[in-house]
């Protein structure tokens, strides 16, 4: 039975009215489940897997959206009706009922021209015993049962009625590690023999790829990627289910994009031709190091592990997000273990790169300061006439009265600097930049007042050839204001008005900057295509 | 273990628990046995040190005396009609209290009132409510007001029936006395039922609810398994609170443990009734007796109880 997901949202209300605030568990997902196939729900928790699972079943309603198996829509139908075999995290298995009892119950609850008779229950309640292989427990409690012959137990239970799908929640998680394996194995090969769409949430990325056909990524409430596991793995689209997908994971480093090369550091690791400048992620799988003398990528060593078939070289770069990085080579490969430094080539395939940031926006038909927010380092970006700048290094008090001081006199090389950019940039933070004003107010202590009295702080930006960019922002009733020029933002006031937003500088002179627009709001450490 | 250089001091430590169960407890245990198989036992005698022989006329006295058997049906009675009624009608209410969100904490509060209410207090308003004002008894009978319940019953067309007033008759009093009870008993049952339920883990639930199980069904097959340590609890001690039956009978009948104009002691007493009956005529040999058979009943009943439970409790 092919299962298909059509908009599927849903809404948690706040648990506290006072704060309020939705819980979105499931966020607008749209995809399509092959019929007979084994798929994985896979996300770390609080991703929404389970809510998925349990729409799936009926327990729980989708705020909106659809759900169909095959053309049935059965959205509206209830559990009972949709004909799903459930299997609960802690198997849910009656505990004063015998393993026979506990299989034979969804049987004994069918009504009418479905009732079957009691041999027939019996001969279905056996079969689906012998399928999981505990057709010799039939008479145990549960509580008599190992863990790995309880889940068999819930599985049977869950097939005994022939549902169209069947679903698994964590089916693996309350196992021990050998029983883990051996059951993911036992998953697969009863799947494999009844055909039987089933869909399995798991946490555990490994149990995932073992024995999917398909994994569904999830993060958030939001889809990440869809795919067999192996094209999921080898083509991440993202920096999450890059990182979320491998053991050991992947390395990732802060880069940039410079003239058509990817930088990490100062060492040109890899071609990006076509590529515009910008700051980016560097991903690179632990096996997409190559060995080599003269290597491009430099990395200073830490310890060497030999693990027989493999080498694990442990070194270190301070661009690298994690203290150190991991790389995996084959064993043949001599390595100084003495040596200082250690140098790779990147395997093109095994390196990714990702887009750094979450949110460009930029002002009207006037904004030529474009700012990207890095959510991950929460660091504002500049850019200034296709320059780079990296904002929100906090100025001092000392830096900022001294500024203030060279502002008054308005003709200080700052100023200068700014009335030649020509660049009066007021940003307004709205729902989808709320990082932005997280960011603000996490530099920017003081909330201002709610009126026009408008409250600043000055930071500093630097790109990476050391040119310098002030900035100036607060936060007014929630709403973000933004100025690089930095002369007037001392004398700013900013007010609301229909339409836009008014500035007014003390020189009298007032701009109405219409809404800003989010550009490539999703475009969060996207993987740029090389 | 305790270092026996220290043992002294944790027995120094138990001293003062020890001393109030010793003069509190065991020594009333340990001397109604020793009244009850004194022959004529009699405090005033006692004190100017007669000494009294051993035997076990008390006993005989106890089972001969023709009141003891009606005091021992109406205790067998009340338990055997109040317990499974309560603990059926305390389940019901706690699955409906359970399944429902608003007002769930209200009627929780409503429902335990009884509780923390004086039995001999509610007792009064129940003989109120069950009350003819006039004599229901004479011919024809003059009646000033009915009665609530009997109003409420007259609104059916049911003639006012003699509840509790002089003349009447058993089974009149025993209803009230098994509405009496029934009621005063069940907060306390719907409080442990309701803790039970809650603790049941939701996802059996969901489980019978992705099999489509009927909500009788559910009740049947998975609700009251999973309850059996709580409901074996409230019955054994719904058996046990029945056996020591007494003050919901003076609540509603007086010290006469019964209508008014009947002669000797009074149609429902019980048990406990008739021990402080002995006490009061001052026959501790017989008292003490009638508390060790009680004594025994209770215990029979409370292992016959469990033997039972072992069969049907779950888990």
């Amino acid at each position: 039975m092919k299962v298909v997901l059509e908009n599927l949202t849903k809404v948690f209300p706040s648990r506290n009215k006072a704060v309020g605030g939705e819980v979105v568990a499931v966020n607008d997902f749209t995809f399509e489940i092959p019929d007979g196939k084994l798929i994985g729900l896979l996300g770390p928790s609080g991703c929404g897997k389970s809510t998925t699972l349990y729409m799936i079943s009926g327990l729980q309603k989708p705020t909106s959206g659809k759900i169909y198996f095959g053309d049935d829509d059965i959205t509206a139908l209830s559990p009972e009706n949709r004909g799903v075999g459930l299997v609960f995290q802690n198997y849910a298995l009656y505990p004063h009922m015998t393993v026979k009892q506990n299989i034979l119950f969804p049987l004994q609850n069918l009504k009418g021209s479905d009732r079957l008779s009691k041999d027939e229950m019996l001969q279905r309640a056996y079969e689906a015993a012998k399928l999981v292989q505990i057709d010799e427990l039939m008479d145990r409690k549960p509580s008599e049962l190992s863990g790995g012959q309880q889940q068999r137990v819930a599985i049977a239970r869950a097939l005994v009625k022939m549902p169209r799908v069947l679903l698994l929640d964590e089916p693996l998680s309350n196992l021990d590690a050998r029983l883990r394996l051996q059951t993911r194995e036992e998953i697969r090969r009863i799947q494999r023999e009844t055909q039987i769409t089933t869909i399995f949430v798991t946490h555990d990325q490994e149990e995932a790829m073992s024995i999917s056909d398909m994994i569904v990524v999830m993060k958030l409430g939001v889809l990440q990627q869809i795919g067999a596991p192996q094209d999921v793995y080898d083509s991440p689209e993202n920096l999450f289910v890059a990182k979320f997908l491998g053991t050991p994971p992947i390395n990732v480093f802060d880069g940039e994009v410079r003239d058509g090369k990817v930088y990490i550091g100062n060492d040109a690791v890899l071609d990006a031709p076509g590529v515009a400048d910008q700051f980016v992620f560097v991903g690179i799988r632990p096996e997409g190091f190559e060995l080599a003398e003269d290597g491009a990528f430099c990395c200073e060593l830490r310890s060497v592990e030999v693990m027989g078939r493999d080498v694990s070289i442990v070194s270190a770069n301070p661009a690298a997000h994690t203290p150190v990085i991991r790389s995996i080579v084959d064993a043949d490969n001599k390595v100084d273990v003495t040596a200082k430094e250690v140098r790779f080539n990147l395997k093109p395939h095994k390196t990714f790169i990702f887009a750094k940031e979450t949110i460009n926006w930029s002002l009207g038909a006037e904004g030529k300061t474009i700012y990207k927010f890095d959510k991950v380092n929460q660091k504002l970006n500049a850019v200034v006439e296709g320059k780079n700048y990296e904002m929100g290094v906090l100025l001092t008090d000392e830096e900022i009265a001294k500024l203030e001081k060279q502002a008054q006199q308005s003709l200080s090389p700052v100023a200068k600097f700014f009335v030649k950019q020509g660049k009066k940039i007021v940003a307004a933070a709205q729902n989808k930049v709320a990082p932005i004003v997280n960011f603000i107010q996490n530099h920017i202590p003081e909330k201002p007042a709610l009126t026009g009295e408008f409250t600043y702080k000055l930071a500093m930006g630097k790109n990476s050839e050391g040119n310098t960019l002030y900035f100036a922002g607060g936060v007014d009733n929630g709403r973000l204001v933004v100025t690089d020029d930095i002369a007037n933002a001392i004398n700013l006031h900013a007010e609301i008005v229909e339409g836009g937003y008014n500035v007014y500088y003390l020189d009298g002179e007032t701009k109405v900057y219409p809404e800003i627009s989010v550009e490539n709001g999703e475009n969060h450490e996207k993987r740029i295509f090389l | 273990m305790v270092d026996s250089k220290h043992k002294w001091k944790a027995w120094l430590y138990l001293l003062p628990a020890l001393v109030l169960l010793a003069v509190f407890t065991v020594y009333p245990i340990v001397n109604t046995i020793r009244l009850a198989f004194l022959e004529d036992y009699n405090m005033m005698l006692a004190a100017r040190g007669k000494v009294f022989e051993f035997g076990f006329k008390n006993f005989e006295m106890v089972v001969q005396y023709q009141g003891f058997l009606t005091c021992l049906k109406n205790t067998i009675l009340l338990c055997v009609l109040t317990v499974p009624i309560s603990t059926i009608l305390a389940l019901l209410i706690a699955v409906a209290l359970n399944s429902i969100k608003p007002l769930r904490r209200v009627l929780q509060t409503i429902y335990f009132l009884p509780y923390v209410t004086n039995s001999i207090a509610i007792g009064m308003v129940f003989a109120a409510m069950f009350n003819v004002v006039g004599n229901i008894a004479s011919d024809p009978p003059l009646i000033e007001t009915a009665g609530i319940i009997n109003n409420f019953l007259g609104l059916f067309g049911v003639e006012p029936i003699n509840w509790i007033n002089g003349g009447s008759s058993y089974w009149a009093n025993m209803t009230v006395m098994i509405i009496y009870i029934v009621w005063n008993a069940l907060p306390f049952k719907i409080l442990i039922l309701l803790g039970g339920l809650q603790s049941v883990n939701k996802q059996y639930y969901d489980a019978a609810k992705v099999d489509g199980t009927s909500r009788g069904r559910v009740l049947r097959k998975i609700t009251v398994p999973l309850l059996s340590p709580m409901i074996a609890y409230v019955v054994i001690t719904g058996f046990i609170g029945g056996f020591k039956e007494y003050s919901s009978i003076v609540g509603v009948f007086g010290e006469a443990m019964g209508p008014p104009g009947s002669v000797g002691m009074g149609q429902m007493n019980t048990m406990v009734g008739y021990i402080y009956d002995s006490l009061g005529g001052q026959h501790q040999g017989r008292a003490s007796a009638a508390a060790l058979i009680l004594f025994a009943i209770i215990l029979a009943v409370t292992l016959i109880n469990l033997q039972v439970s072992k069969k049907r409790v779950h888990y």
